[in-house]
């Protein structure tokens, strides 16, 4: 058996620090646990109680937008009675949180790196690029971001302090190229002077974003993953009510996941 | 106050647990998961996912929606299968040395005889539970679990195959459950289980569609607690065997009231998923709670509110 210490390591509470409103209905909660806890790396993410009553009664997952001096932040969007309770944390509020939860993204330190983000799927994509920048001999991660509007194109300062600057879309074109952020992907992928064995492709987003862009790695034989979101109640594959359909069977997000091979997932 | 020995020691039969803490079917896994919170060897059992002779897929995604207080689950028996439990699973949870309650099931009752016999075969398994009762399963299986004639055949064909101590679990969705509770009881029961999960389902307003892909599920979580808590009360007054009672417990208070309804140890299912420790919590609540009353062992509080 392990060791007490390490055993009470991934159930904590955390005190907020900061609950930022970023634009309309996103936020931006920095959270500084009570104690010391495992190390967070790019795709896992946390189950946090958003009040410590009965209704809501279960822990939402969040994944790590970024890893902090003192703790780690969350990137999220007010959808539902969880999210809108959260949104009126303020700094000092305590919340019971177990993590961090699944597996990372496979870096290939050999390649090329792409990131791909659809909306909120920026969350765990710009911690991902934050950690391949301060890799030492990985290259610079190539990011292609899609938002629905100019407005909604998140991290835009982060990025640029990482020296990233993405490939934009949008659905209404105020930023970047109008259209779909898959098809702009494709468009470079295709240009001619790529070799896609040197290619590995990371993305999180809407789903649709996600199909096209697996049958794209499909297509073009790219190596590519996928962070995905599901309801979960336990987050550390025991409910089982997480699963999604894979080449492999049924795999629990939480516990399986939530990074799948791109080729693997059956929409 | 002066200071009494307190004893946490229960028995469900010929099962003797240190303490009336176990989990529900379902919630638990197969204990590793939870071995990273804390140390499951205090439990007084853990009660395993539900297995079948084969390894079953279970029902299509969407299988989980939140509710009041509550959740709706239509997991439909995902397991990896006795053998793969028996081979893979059952070793660690020896090694923790903890009491093992296996929770199965078939699809017929030649199968329930079947994998009863299987595992009542198997080393380092102390006792069975008999699920006749989950609401995820097809139509027509739900038979085992609401009609008293074939909940008997069942049992009784389960007796037969294994000499361990036998829990049958009852399902909540019967017009009495004290009477299923006597079937079991007359059938060679050790002991009784409740409650299962109670049907349910919930709706999306905006695609005008069931949420859960099997459209109904198994309601657990505080919500149900009320309901379960007067169906152990009535389960104690047909029936003499051992009740465990569990729907909804999340702290000590809740726990002691399924005892005073009449059961002699708990199961905590849904609470899982919610703090993964909260067993340890309600266990160390029982205890403070004997101290401030000046209770010494368990059977002082057991049916105490009738």
């Amino acid at each position: 058996m392990r060791s007490w210490k390490y055993v009470l390591s991934k159930l904590f509470k955390a005190v907020v620090t900061e609950n930022k409103r970023l634009i309309k209905d996103h936020y931006l909660l920095t959270l500084s646990p009570l104690k010391k806890i495992k190390k967070n790396r790019p795709g896992n993410f946390f189950m946090i109680s958003v009040e410590s009553g009965l209704d809501p009664l279960l822990k939402r997952p969040f994944s790590l937008h970024r890893s902090t001096k003192n703790g780690f932040q969350i990137l999220y969007r007010v959808v539902g009675k969880g999210t809108t309770i959260l949104s009126n944390k303020t700094p000092g509020d305590i919340l019971d949180v177990i993590g961090p939860l699944g597996n990372t993204f496979p870096v290939n330190n050999k390649h090329r790196n792409i990131l791909v983000a659809g909306g909120l799927g920026i969350a765990p994509i710009f911690g991902l690029a934050d950690s391949i920048v301060n890799s030492p001999g990985l290259e610079q991660p190539l990011l292609f971001y899609g938002a629905r509007t100019g407005k909604e194109v998140l991290c835009k300062k982060n990025l640029a302090d990482i020296s990233i600057r993405p490939v934009i879309a949008t659905d209404d074109g105020t930023a970047g190229k109008k259209g779909n952020i898959v098809k702009v992907l494709e468009k470079f992928l295709k240009s001619g002077s790529i070799n896609v064995n040197e290619y590995s492709i990371y993305a999180c987003g809407p789903k649709p974003m996600l199909k096209a862009l697996s049958a794209l790695t499909n297509k073009l034989g790219i190596k590519g993953y996928a962070a995905l979101e599901q309801s979960m109640a336990c987050g550390i594959g025991t409910c089982l009510g997480c699963v999604v359909h894979t080449t492999r069977g049924l795999k629990c997000v939480c516990k399986e996941g939530p990074v799948f091979p791109l080729n693997e997932i059956v929409w | 106050m002066k200071k009494k020995t307190i004893t946490l020691k229960v028995n469900i039969g010929k099962l003797k647990l240190k303490n009336p803490v176990m989990t529900a079917s379902g919630t638990f896994g197969y204990g590793r998961e939870y071995a990273e919170f804390f140390d499951i060897s205090r439990l007084g059992a853990v009660v395993v996912k539900g297995l079948s002779l084969k390894p079953r897929q279970g029902n299509q995604p969407p299988r989980i929606v939140e509710t009041a207080s509550g959740m709706l689950n239509s997991i439909g028996l995902q397991n990896i299968g006795i053998d793969s439990f028996i081979e893979n699973e059952l070793p660690f949870l020896k090694k923790v040395k903890v009491p093992v309650i296996v929770n199965f099931f078939g699809d017929s009752i030649p199968e329930y005889a079947e994998a009863a016999a299987k595992l009542g075969a198997t080393k380092g398994i102390h006792a069975l539970e008999m699920n006749i009762s989950c609401p995820n399963k097809q139509a027509g299986w739900s038979i085992f679990g609401t009609d008293p004639r074939v909940t008997s055949k069942v049992i009784m064909a389960v007796r037969k195959a294994t000499s361990l101590p036998l829990i049958v679990k009852l399902s909540p969705n019967v017009t009495d459950i004290g009477l299923m509770a006597k079937t079991a009881e007359d059938a060679g029961a050790d002991a009784i289980s409740a409650i299962n999960t109670l049907t349910g389902m919930a709706i999306d307003i905006r695609s005008r569609k069931p949420k859960l892909a099997n459209i109904i599920g198994g309601l657990s979580g505080p919500a149900i607690k009320p309901v379960a808590l007067k169906m152990v009360w009535e389960c104690y007054k047909s029936v003499k065997i051992p009740i465990i009672g569990m729907g909804g417990i999340t702290t000590a208070e809740d726990a002691i009231e399924f005892m005073l309804a009449g059961a002699s140890a708990v199961a905590v299912g849904t609470g899982n998923f919610i703090n993964p420790a909260i067993t340890m919590e309600i266990l160390e609540g029982i205890t403070s709670f004997m101290e401030e009353e000046g209770i010494s062992s368990l059977k002082q509080l057991k049916g105490e509110a009738h």
